[in-house]
Parts: structure tokens; sequence; C-alpha cells
């Protein structure tokens, strides 16, 4: 079944190239795209049950493995391309309804669905891909795409914001491709398989350079603080469901890299101790950040890079339990931010701004916004019974089972960091629908809200609610999985059935 | 392995060169400094590879040959470049276009934020006004019930 392995890569570039080819077409477009993304979320989930007896293994091209790429399936690629696929066909069925109700003026759809399927494309790429310089041209796909859909229209503010995130993004890039050429002149490989062995038997200062230079370049990808100013200055501005797409996928994509390098490549180094350094201080500083804002998106920009922090905190404490805790979160995050940022867009059409000074009483106004802001944004803050409280606390216990001091620090700022969620979700509650109207003159009136923009906002909440109960199968998951990265056997042996050459 | 030192100094003085570019203000400047950063970049990994024969079967002994996947990648990342440098060309044009200038800016909001922080009217403040608000509509429930 390995012939399933680079159908999510395959599909969507097909899909762009189709849809270019049709962009006097809207509707067959719309067909188009929704269809193949449809295709590969089935993939994707066929692959996480396949891959459930052992990682799957594809050459490309025909070539075995040292000579050509591969493309490998394991449980944490498997899982992350189902969450990515579902978002993305989600935020896509979004997209197109605010783009059936807005016609060609607010976005120019014939662009938009060719550059959103290679950016699904580019996503799914970084995860199947067994190799670091594939790797790196999956970052570049996804990159080159979401520079198109950050500066979408071409208007000032998003020429302002797009020019911080695309040369942000490019350093990135330069020097993770600075990381690659080191690599390979260390070791006379990139496939990630035969890295393992060969990266052991490297001293151990050179390994600490090359482990640098890619946590760098991944830190800035997944903004990592301090290398995350960039992120809440240039999100706010793009069209609400791009917003969407990049808060939920494109700083995981960081993240699983990092995941990916620090357990296969770099594990038990002394790198550990600065990503939980560096884990405290992104939880801190982004939600000081996030309680300072007056915006929602921005808000939930903040919360973003806060809540990588989270993610790192698993990363960082390199146990089982810390990375099963990580990746569950991982999970959880992506849906949420996800659909908080598609709510965020709601809002803004119905209220006409995102400033929560000038929003109230939508609870009254439309309950239903209400009810989907809330139960997303509660579970964002960690309130149980859901998904965000299911992974605060098993990050929580793996932190206590650590029993270092250091840990025992980040513990206590995890807990501040969910105090501090709550009351910049609660504020943004209070203010935007909590309080009684506030007559504005200075938003724009509200636009209708079509059924299809709203339907898929509550495909997302109910799939954030849907982690909640199956959070113990998930959670199961999730621990072999990363039983599976610390052993690091399973992941070589499946590239190399006769071993590593 | 030998490296040649000639191609290391090449690298260092294109990632310097690069970087202070990188960190001017003006949009074609800081192009200017991701090509030179890009080429710095592949001339490092253009010299993970010896020097050698081409690496054509037939024309040279297998063990004279160069490593020619350095090449590919390069080959690569040239393409990337300058797909990137093309639409960072476009985005400076349209910043000229709009604005007159291609000078890159401040954050807004950054500078609302700051503003407010100084004068001191930050998130709290507002929230206070909004408890002002609600005590007076009680307040005015109260007198006329």
């Amino acid at each position: 079944m390995t012939w399933l392995v680079p159908l999510p890569v395959v599909m969507p570039l097909l899909g762009a190239a189709v849809t270019l080819l049709m962009f006097r077409r809207p509707r067959i477009q719309r067909v188009v795209s929704v269809g193949v993304l449809t295709a590969t979320l089935a993939a994707a989930v066929a692959l996480l049950v396949l891959s459930r007896s052992g990682p799957l293994v594809a050459p490309v091209g025909g070539w075995p493995a040292p000579v050509g790429i591969v493309l490998v399936a394991d449980q944490l690629a498997a899982l992350m391309l189902v969450v990515s696929a579902a978002v993305t066909l989600c935020v896509l069925v979004y997209s197109i309804g605010q783009g059936v109700a807005d016609g060609e003026r607010a976005a120019p759809l014939a662009i938009y669905h060719p550059t959103y399927l290679i950016l699904t494309a580019g996503i799914t790429n970084a995860f199947l891909s067994g190799d670091l310089f594939n790797l790196y041209v999956g970052f570049e796909i996804l990159l080159a795409a979401s520079y198109v859909l950050i500066t979408l229209g071409g208007t000032e503010t998003r020429v302002r914001a797009g020019t911080t995130y695309v040369v942000v993004s490019l350093l990135s890039s330069v020097i993770f491709l600075a990381g690659i050429g080191l690599v390979y002149a260390a070791t006379g490989t990139l496939n990630l398989a035969q890295l393992v062995s060969r990266l052991d038997a490297l001293p151990d200062s050179v390994r600490l350079l090359l482990q640098g230079i890619l946590l760098l370049a991944f830190g800035i990808k997944a903004a990592v603080f301090p290398l995350s100013a960039w992120l809440p200055d240039s999100y706010p501005t793009a069209p609400a469901p791009v917003t969407a797409v990049f808060a939920g996928l494109l700083t995981k994509v960081g993240v699983y890299a990092i995941i990916r390098t620090e357990t296969l490549l770099f594990p038990g180094g002394r790198v550990a101790d600065v990503l939980t350094v560096a884990a405290l201080a992104t939880l801190v500083v982004g939600i000081l950040g996030a309680v300072a804002q007056s915006d929602i998106k921005r808000m939930l920009s903040f919360t973003l890079v806060s809540h990588i922090g989270y993610l790192l905190f698993g990363v960082g404490l390199a146990s089982r339990a810390g990375i099963a805790a990580a990746v569950f979160y991982t999970v959880h995050h992506i849906v949420i931010l996800t659909t908080l940022f598609l709510v965020a867009g709601l809002i803004e059409r119905r209220g006409g701004t995102t400033a929560v000074d000038q929003l109230g009483g939508l609870a009254r106004t439309t309950p239903l916004l209400g009810v989907l802001f809330f139960i997303p944004a509660f579970n964002l803050a960690g309130i149980p019974p859901f998904s965000g409280f299911l992974g605060k606390l098993g990050l929580v216990r793996a932190g206590i089972q650590d029993g270092r001091p250091l840990a025992y620090v980040l513990v206590a700022g995890a807990m501040l960091t969910s105090l501090l969620t709550l009351y910049a979700i609660g504020r943004v509650w209070n203010l935007a629908f909590w309080r009684s109207p506030v007559g504005t003159s200075a938003s724009a009136p509200p636009r209708s809200t079509p059924r299809m923009m709203v339907a898929a906002t509550a495909a997302l909440v109910a799939a954030g609610v849907a982690l909640t109960l199956i959070a113990g199968p998930l959670y199961e998951l999730t621990d072999t999985a990363a039983g599976d990265l610390l052993a690091r056997h399973p992941y070589v042996r499946a590239v190399f059935p006769g071993g590593a050459p | 392995m030998k490296v040649s030192l000639i191609m290391l100094v090449a690298v260092g003085v294109l990632f310097a060169a690069g970087v202070t570019l990188l960190l001017e203000r003006t949009l074609t400047r800081v192009l200017l400094g991701v090509i030179l950063l890009g080429n710095g970049a592949n001339v490092l990994i253009l010299s993970t590879a010896m020097p050698g024969d081409p690496p054509i079967v037939g024309a040279a002994a297998p063990g004279e040959m160069t490593d020619p996947l350095p090449q590919a990648m390069i080959l690569t990342a040239i393409v990337i470049t300058l797909g990137m440098t093309a639409f960072l060309l476009a985005l400076a044009y349209r910043s000229w276009r709009l604005v007159g200038h291609d000078e890159v800016q401040d954050d807004i909001e950054d500078r609302r934020i700051m503003a407010m922080a100084e004068r001191d009217e930050g998130s709290d403040a507002a929230d206070a006004d909004a408890d002002a608000d609600d005590a007076d509509r009680d307040v005015t429930r109260a007198v006329h019930p």
C-alpha cells in the first residue's frame, strides 16, 4: 500500500494545475479544490490506519533509499496529515462561502484556489519528507504559496505586513539551507534515516553546531520567542481564511520539524535545557503580549505564539510522556486556533471590526456566533473537560514526572499562562459579547454571513469538541507515536530494512 | 576532506554583506541582501564537494568524480531564490506604486499600543471604562425603574 504515501502531495499539486487552467471557470475550480482536498483527507486517514503496523515508505522516482528521496508516513506524520487535511478542507469551504458572497472584489479567487492547493501540497510534503533537503523544498513550496496569500489583493496594509513576513521567512530559509550544507559536509547524506547513525558518530561539538543551526531555522518558522516578533504583525492583516490556515498550520510545520529533528537526529543533547527555557519565555512573553491587545485577531496571534511554548515544553522534556502530550497538544492547537480565527472573521463581518472596544452585545444580537466563539475560546484556555485541559494536564504531569527544578519552573509558567489566557479570552468575551451593544459610528455596516461560512466554522467547532470525546484513543495514538520517535529504530528499519548503509 | 580557503572566505564575505544589507530599511537593499545570502549558502554547499571530473558514467573513473549531489541541490536552491527575488521585486514595486517609496514601515497597531501604554491607557483602562459604563446603566435603571 505504499502507493498511498505520495498521494497527499501529488493530488493537491495536480489540483493546483487544473484550477490554474480553469481560472475563468470559478465553479469548476471550486469543485476541483473541494474534491482534491476531500481525497487528500481520505488518503491521510488511510495512511493513519495503515501506519499502525509500522511506518510506510515510498521511494520517489523508484530509486532506493540513500540515492533517491523517500517519503515516510509514520504515526506522527500520518496524524499530522489527517489533522491538516481536515482543517484545510474546512477553511476552503469557509473561503468559498466568503468568496461567493463577496465576489471577485474581496479576493481574486482565480489565483486563490491554485495557491491554496499548493500551500496544502507544501504542508503535506514537509510532514511526509524523509530527507532533509526535501523538507526544505516542502517549506519553500508552502512559504512561496503563503507569500502570495498574505499579500492577496495587494492593498497597502497587506503589502506592509507581507514585506515583514516575506523577509523574515526568506532569512529562515537561508539559515536552513546553510544548515543543510553543513550537515551534508559533516555526514555526506541528507536522508533522515541514514543521518541517525552518522550524526551519532560525530563529535559532540559538531553535532551541537548542526543542531543549533537547524533549531534556529525551525525556531523562526515556529515563532519561538525571541524569534516570534514577526508573527503578530503579519498574520492579522490577511483575509480571515488565510490567517486561519496560517495560524493553524504554518507554525505547526515548524514545530513538527523541531519534534522530528530533536527526537530522530539529535536525541538527548544538551540543547533540551535551552529548549525548555525558550518554551518558558515563549509562554510568558507571548501571553503578556496577548493581554495588552485590543484587537481580537492580534490577541489570538499573541496567544498562538504563547501556546507554541506548550509544544516546546513537551519536546524539551524529551520524555515519552512529554512528547506524547506535545503531539496531542499540537493536534488540539491546530484545530482550535484555526476555528478561533474563522470565528474572528465572522465577528468582523457581523460587527464590521475586530477591535473589542468597538464591539459589544454580540451574544445578544447573534447568539450562534456567541456559541461558536465560546466553545473553542474556553477550550483554548484549558477549561475542563475540553481537550485543551487534557493536553495541559498531560504536559504538567510529564513535567512533574521529570522532577528537575527547571521542569517545575516550567510547570508553574504553564499554569500562569493558562490563567492569563483565560483572562485574555474572558476580556474579549466580556467586551465583545457580554456587555450591552455600543453604538459606534466608525465601524463598517454588518455584511450578510453566508450559511456556508457558519457551517464550516461549526464543523471545526464540532471537531474541537470531538477531540475531547476521542481523547482516550487519540492519547494512546500519540503515546505510541512518541514511543516510536524516541526508540528511533522503527523509522530507520522502515527506510532501510537491511540496516542503514 | 580538504576545503578551499578561498571558498570559505567568499562564503563569509557574502554572508556578512548580506546581513548588513538585510538590516536596511529600503526593500531594494533588503532584496540585494537576500540575494547575497542565498549565493553565500550556495557557495557553502558547493564547497562540500571535492573538485574532480564530471560525474558522467563512462567519462571518468568513479573515484575521480566530483560529488554531483551538492550541485543538484544548488540548482534547486537557485531556482527557488530566483522565484523569491521576482516576488520581492514585485512587492517593492507595488509598495512604491502605493506609497511612493519602498521603505519597510513599523507596524501601525504596535505604535498605537505603545502610545497607549505611554499615556497609561492600556487594556485595564478599557476594562475600567466598560465597568464604569455598566455602573452608569445600573444607576439609570435605579433612577427610572
